[in-house]
């Protein structure tokens, strides 16, 4: 029997009860939640059980959602049965004042560099990682560019002196 | 007396046992700007450390102010070898993002495109691994090929690197009859090409000991290590999206996915060339297919969706409802409805996804690429530990890491 959403639901509603909440399915991928302690827990239960086997972590990247207090950003983990061909998405949120998440590195090679980089863009802070440091920006930088209070230039504006590219 | 050291030894001194060897980030021996810095104990590589992100142009943050539509153009800059996937991969995301069908001819004129840029990228990376190896004269010889490939992108899109190909719905205009004598001229020349090119390098001796044995991984490593595409056919795992999650109707099409064994360089040579012939295959399929299309079939090229798919520029001009389709598409004044999706394609280097996050707005709230060599290229001080720095270089080539699409 192929492995199917709903059967994955009732596995992780029977090990972690109530903690694993949101469920739904958008264009047939089984999303759901939890909260950010027990985030290793979660990755090692779908890695480790058998009927599971959610051993390929296909992508991890953070979101700043700063409207919701509190929960201001998110880390995403796409994760792949590649015998079943299912995907599952997992997401766990952190506040932005203590934005620390357990890293995924140990239990994915994959996830170093990812971390990294959501480090770098989101200042998510992954406690055990073995080198978080910037990984696309300069070191230097002081800043987590893609959080939502880093907008964009304004395309209209017209106070830069910039002869070479036809503005000002 | 206290016995301390007065004399701090500066790193590389004569006491350290190891050399320090700053490679790249731009040297001739890497094709792109990638930096290493190599421990180095004589010829054998002890460890190293990559850099990346010398070429970041921060395209997930400009894509959160873009319409979908324009957001076509900085996918071609990720793996610029074979822009086309991106291009078409970003399309089918949306088109599965706002439940658009697109007509069978699209599908199979995509198929096409893809696969020629899958040829034009896989004929890149396996002769440059010639060329690090010692033998140009394979450059040489298959660049005329893919030369074609991008004349035969120039009579679709206009453009040859940068294709920014197609749009949200099927392609902005039909292939026109140069196009396919071109496609014609390709698959009677190109086998002959291919199997020249392999009897060059495949049983070549000195090719084989250079690259026998190097680089090599293991298949729950590469799995660990998040490698997908040939790179990770390569070490045994049969995983290819165009077989695990269709899109585009490849399911429509016979083909067999090549694996590897042992995951290292040669692997990754042979896998590269089996999946040519297996794009040969699939290029000829959809041509046949295309030609089947009769009558009024025969001159579909995009979907009816006015929301996404610009009016015809007569009727921009004649018409009034053209014309508000066109103000609204061009300015960006669609809005596109909330939700998320995560959808990917089988790029010529490992599976391209899209995550798209939106808030019913007018451009992503949320875009992120899941460049696949990003992911692989961790497992490069793993691959090169213990070998020889010539292999080191031979091991990033035949890696097909594309500087555009690591650094996004």
């Amino acid at each position: 029997m192929a492995l199917q959403n709903e059967y994955i639901q009732a596995q992780l509603v029977e090990k972690f009860g109530d903690q694993v909440t949101g469920f739904s399915t958008s264009t047939g991928m089984l999303a759901f939640e939890s909260p950010k302690a027990i985030n290793l827990k979660v990755l090692q239960f779908l890695f480790d059980e058998p009927s599971l086997g959610f051993t390929f972590l296909t992508d991890l990247c953070g979101v700043n959602y700063p409207d919701q207090v509190g929960a201001e950003l998110v880390v995403v983990y796409h994760l792949h049965n590649l015998k079943e061909n299912i995907r599952i998405r997992y997401s766990v949120s952190t506040s932005v004042n203590e934005p620390d998440v357990y890293t995924a590195s140990k239990l994915f090679e994959s996830a170093n560099w990812m971390e990294r980089e959501t480090y770098d863009f989101f200042g998510i802070n992954f406690v055990g990682h073995a080198n978080l440091k910037r990984i696309l920006n300069v070191d230097e930088m002081d800043y987590f560019p893609l959080r939502k209070e880093f907008p964009l230039e304004d395309q209209t504006r017209i106070d830069k002196d910039d002869e070479m590219f036809g503005r000002g | 007396m206290e016995a301390h050291q007065n004399i701090i030894l500066p790193e590389g001194s004569i006491e350290k046992q190891t050399t320090t060897l700053n490679f790249g980030p731009t040297h001739p021996a890497t094709h792109g700007v990638f930096q290493n810095i190599m421990e180095v104990d004589g010829e054998r590589v002890v460890s190293t450390e990559q850099t990346v992100g010398y070429i970041h142009r921060a395209f997930e943050k400009i894509a959160e102010r873009r319409p979908l539509f324009q957001i076509t153009p900085l996918t071609d800059r990720l793996n610029y070898c074979s822009s086309p996937i991106n291009n078409m991969g970003w399309h089918i995301t949306c088109e599965k993002f706002l439940q658009i069908e697109t007509p069978k001819r699209v599908d199979y004129l995509r198929v096409i495109i893809m696969e020629l840029a899958r040829i034009a990228d896989h004929l890149i990376c396996n002769s440059i691994v010639g060329v690090d190896t010692g033998a140009y004269t394979g450059f040489l010889y298959v660049m005329q090929y893919r030369e074609l490939i991008y004349e035969i992108y120039e009579e679709i899109c206009g453009s040859r690197l940068t294709t920014n190909i197609g749009r949200i719905g099927g392609f902005e205009r039909n292939f026109n009859n140069t196009a396919f004598t071109k496609l014609e001229k390709f698959l009677n020349e190109y086998p002959k090409v291919l199997k020249e090119f392999e009897n060059l390098f495949t049983r070549n001796r000195i090719f084989m000991e250079r690259t026998q044995g190097t680089g090599g991984i293991s298949a729950e490593r590469a799995l660990n290590y998040g490698f997908t595409g040939p790179n990770l056919r390569a070490a045994g795992v049969d995983y290819d999206v165009r077989v695990a999650n269709p899109y585009s109707s490849y399911q429509d099409f016979e083909f067999t996915v090549p694996v590897g064994t042992t995951g290292d360089n040669y692997d990754r040579f042979l896998v590269r060339n089996a999946e040519m012939w297996q794009s040969i295959s699939l290029i000829q399929q959809a041509y046949q297919k295309v030609q089947a299309f009769k009558g009024a079939e025969a001159e579909v090229y995009h979907a009816d969706v006015p929301d996404y798919y610009l009016p015809k520029k007569e009727d921009v001009y004649t018409k009034m409802e053209a014309l508000i389709w066109h103000f609204k598409i061009t300015m960006g004044e669609i809005d596109i409805p909330k939700g998320q999706i995560y959808n990917s394609v089988e790029g010529a280097n490992g599976e391209l996804g899209f995550y798209l996050i939106s808030d019913g707005g007018r451009s992503p709230f949320r875009l992120h690429f899941r460049r696949p060599c990003f992911i692989y290229y961790q497992a490069y001080p793993e691959l090169i530990k213990g070998g020889m720095i010539s292999d080191a270089v031979v091991t990033m080539s035949s890696l097909n890491l594309i500087a555009g699409e690591l650094d996004a």
